[in-house]
């Protein structure tokens, strides 16, 4: 390892010394930090898995059977039935922080008119009515879904970014810095004993 | 703070969602979806992708990884689920911690 290139002075030993305490306790910091997270990461991941294999098998439940209800019906007037939605879904965008990372919080708003298909009756079968009915459902729960993917991913990225700041303070910084007050402490030591020395051959020469 | 959500994908797949309130935008290859990405992004906060366009766009839409929205779903198509979205779970997970906890059975 390299040592950091400083005077061997008492004064730098005195800042070396203040910096490892401070790199020693930023470590421990950034440490207990990046267990948290991986703690919380690991509940999300699992809850987003769960969700979203239940989202796929559902959606494609209800994609396969919009197909077939779709093909009942001649394609250009599917195409203008559901051109113009009678409903507009809105939803409330928050967001809130887990360890210091934006997540965000998506909940739907509550729609005023759900019961309006955005077509008239006689132009679609009753399949269409149940598989729109079917996804309108199916929506909060890929809201949800996209709230909990958006959130392992913001997480993953913090945990990685904080895992690589663990390790360069434990890697290199605190060798490093233990590596050079070793340094200074042998050379101030070494001083130290040629001075004695010195004094000595002085004091015998008279 | 009030969010719309959209959904890109092949016209078939997006149809029932546009009936259900959603705002739907029909892209048949990835080069659409792109341009379409780009015009949406700033107007709506949830935006739903088909498998088979985000797969194709992946590095495109590393970019609003780093931001809290927009979120950038990807669902299955009506062609059924390909595991792309898992394959993103499983993705996360590895650079995250090192190791496989749910996929390893």
């Amino acid at each position: 390892m390299t040592r950091l290139n400083v005077n061997p002075t008492r004064m730098e030993l005195k800042k070396l010394k203040a910096r490892l305490v401070t790199a020693t306790r930023g470590h421990k910091l950034l440490k207990d930090k990046s267990d948290e997270m991986v703690r919380r990461f690991s509940v999300i991941i699992k809850e987003n898995k769960k969700l979203r294999e239940e989202v796929e098998a559902q959606l494609s439940e209800v994609l396969k059977q919009f197909s077939v209800a779709r093909s009942v019906t001649a394609s250009y007037s599917a195409e203008a039935a559901f051109a113009m939605p009678a409903v507009s879904i809105e939803v409330e965008c928050g967001s809130k922080s887990i360890m210091g990372v934006d997540v965000p919080v998506i909940s739907p708003v509550q729609q005023q008119s759900s019961e309006s298909l955005p077509y008239a009756f006689s132009e679609i079968t009753g399949e269409a009515d149940y598989s729109v009915e079917q996804a309108s459902k199916l929506l909060p729960k890929m809201l949800k879904l996209a709230e909990t993917e958006k959130a392992v991913r913001l997480l993953a990225d913090e945990i990685e970014r904080n895992k690589r700041r663990v390790n360069a303070l434990e890697y290199v910084m605190i060798p490093q810095l233990e590596e050079t007050i070793k340094y200074i402490k042998s050379k101030l030591d070494e001083n130290e004993r040629a001075a004695v020395i010195r004094l000595m051959k002085v004091k015998s020469k008279t | 703070m009030k969010g719309k959500m959209a959904i890109v994908g092949d016209g078939d797949s997006i149809t029932v969602f546009k009936a259900a309130g959603v705002a739907a935008f029909p892209a048949e290859n990835d080069v659409k979806a792109r341009d379409i990405l780009r015009r949406i992004a700033k107007e709506y906060q949830i935006i739903f992708l088909t498998e088979e366009l985000a797969r194709p766009l992946s590095e495109f839409t590393k970019r609003f990884d780093e931001e809290t929205y927009p979120v950038i779903l990807s669902v299955p198509s009506k062609a059924g689920s390909t595991g792309y979205g898992t394959q993103l779970l499983k993705d996360a997970m590895e650079r995250a911690l090192g190791v496989d906890i749910l996929f390893n059975s």
